[in-house]
């Protein structure tokens, strides 16, 4: 499988990138929570803040990485604290172009192995052509939780959270094929460009198949003081929380004005396999979970 | 205390002050959203079963369960009497605490109490027991064909279906877990 989504990059002429592992600032996000090591060091929880400098820094148009990432605390069902991500950005796209990207990819990787349908951990059919089902997150609360206040109105991350969880997950995973939630509220995206003239939504989307969350992506926020504005909003959360502050990302937000306008996507490699193979957990597709690494 | 990452299938905690089991348990942590642990309890005294979501920094009191061995002592209008084997002290269940457990307990007979703190809430019972039937009705005449059964009373007042050579007086072994006749052990 993942020959076959090298194979898919490398025909569109996207270089594969291998950023570091190790990192001395990840990511400050309030509920992702980074391994720390010896040296003020950290495990990725994801490439992005590496990749969108590299891309800065070197003018690269369209780039991919595939390797491990890093996230303390996230054990069941579909988690575990070490897992593969696929990620992609292409200079001069949107979150719209990423939907397309992601339809490609999977009719290319099914096609490839001749698998002609997944299926979700709980046993549902999944269709794997295109297209996909594409609904507003303001669309799926009024369809599937219309009790819930609207998320865009007043936003208590609470009541989002269950709502997503107890009904809106669950619903999309009785859908026979996979979909793209998008237009996410603007708090649950720290690094993403926020729509024109709905400063509210922010241009995300979450791609579900099956009722697993396969990949998460955005047209990328490349304005370097909004940019620190969130990333001060996401420590004071984290803060709040009682969790430890992490160091400020200051070499990526000094690279981030060069960066072209761009969208990226990160695309969990073994959830995508958990699909295609009708795993019922993730570690059915992990040489070994984290109980038995 | 546990924290809300202890959660697991099996787990005893309080709730409200009374004693659940975990029976299923669910990580979930939607889109760049927080950790969500979905269970479904049961109450370890009603039975009665319910889901919860529980949140990142949610804490739990552990429920303090521990089984003592006991000895069925007898039965009479306050209940049902047994003693604690190593300091002989006595304690009483009602007939609804001591549940299907009241088909199988003879007098003198050791069991396993599982206490909730000081409260006895459940009866762990050997898994086979030996009973005296102390009523047999002969079976229907003519209805001989292999596995006829017929309804027998046993001292302890459970009726239960066995084979028809079963007379008054004999001594049948008992499964408790499935509360069926395996075997008789003499007349």
């Amino acid at each position: 499988m993942v020959r076959a989504i090298r194979a898919f990059f490398d025909s569109l002429g996207y270089v594969e990138l291998f950023t570091p592992t190790l990192t001395r600032a990840p990511a400050p996000e309030p509920y992702i929570d980074p391994f720390g090591v010896e040296g003020g060091l950290y495990l990725i929880t994801s490439p992005e803040l590496n990749i969108k400098r590299i891309m800065a820094e070197t003018g690269l148009r369209k780039v991919y990485q595939i390797g491990p990432v890093f996230r303390r605390g996230e054990r069941g069902r579909v988690h575990n604290p070490e897992f593969l991500m696929l990620e992609w950005y292409t200079i001069g796209t949107t979150y719209m172009d990423l939907m397309e990207q992601c339809e490609a990819l999977f009719d290319y990787v099914s096609g490839e192995l001749e698998i002609s349908f997944g299926r979700g951990p709980y046993g549902e059919k999944v269709s794997l052509s295109p297209p996909f089902l594409r609904l507003s997150v303001k669309e799926a609360f009024k369809r599937f939780c219309d009790r819930h206040p609207d998320p865009f109105e007043s936003f208590d991350p609470v009541v989002f959270d269950r709502a997503m969880v107890d009904a809106i997950e669950p619903a999309l995973s009785r859908h026979d094929a996979p979909v793209f939630l998008y237009d996410w509220p603007r708090e649950r995206a720290s690094l993403s460009k926020l729509k024109e003239g709905e400063l509210c939504v922010a241009e995300r989307v979450e791609l579900y198949g099956g009722g697993l969350e396969l990949g998460n992506g955005f047209t990328e926020l490349t304005d370097p003081l909004e940019q620190a504005k969130r990333f001060q909003g996401m420590m004071r959360e984290r803060l709040a929380m009682g969790k430890e502050e992490l160091p400020w990302p200051q070499d990526f937000l000094d690279s981030l004005k060069d960066l072209p306008p761009c969208a990226g996507m990160a695309f969990g490699i073994d959830r995508f396999l958990m699909l295609l193979t009708g795993a019922r957990e993730i570690a059915d597709v992990l040489t070994y979970p984290v109980e038995r690494a | 205390m546990y924290d809300s990452s202890d959660l697991r299938k099996g787990l005893k905690i309080v709730i409200d002050g009374e004693p659940y089991i975990i029976t299923e348990f669910e990580f979930s942590k939607p889109g760049k959203g927080q950790a969500l642990y979905r269970c479904k309890l049961k109450n370890m005294l009603t039975g009665y079963t319910m889901d919860r979501t529980y949140r990142s920094g949610d804490k739990f009191e552990p429920a303090n369960l521990n089984e003592v061995k006991m000895q069925f002592l007898y039965k009479d209008g306050d209940g049902y009497h047994f003693m604690n084997m190593t300091t002989y002290e006595q304690i009483d269940m009602t007939e609804e605490q001591v549940g299907e457990a009241k088909n199988f307990l003879k007098e003198n007979m050791e069991v396993s109490l599982l206490f909730f703190d000081e409260t006895p809430i459940s009866i762990d019972l050997p898994n086979f027991v030996e009973l005296e039937v102390v009523d047999a009705p002969p079976g229907v005449k003519g209805d001989t064909a292999t596995g006829a059964t017929k309804p027998a009373t046993l001292e302890t007042g459970y009726t239960l279906q066995v084979p028809l050579f079963i007379e008054e007086g004999d001594i049948l072994k008992i499964d408790t877990r499935t509360g069926q006749y395996v075997e008789r052990k003499k007349k």
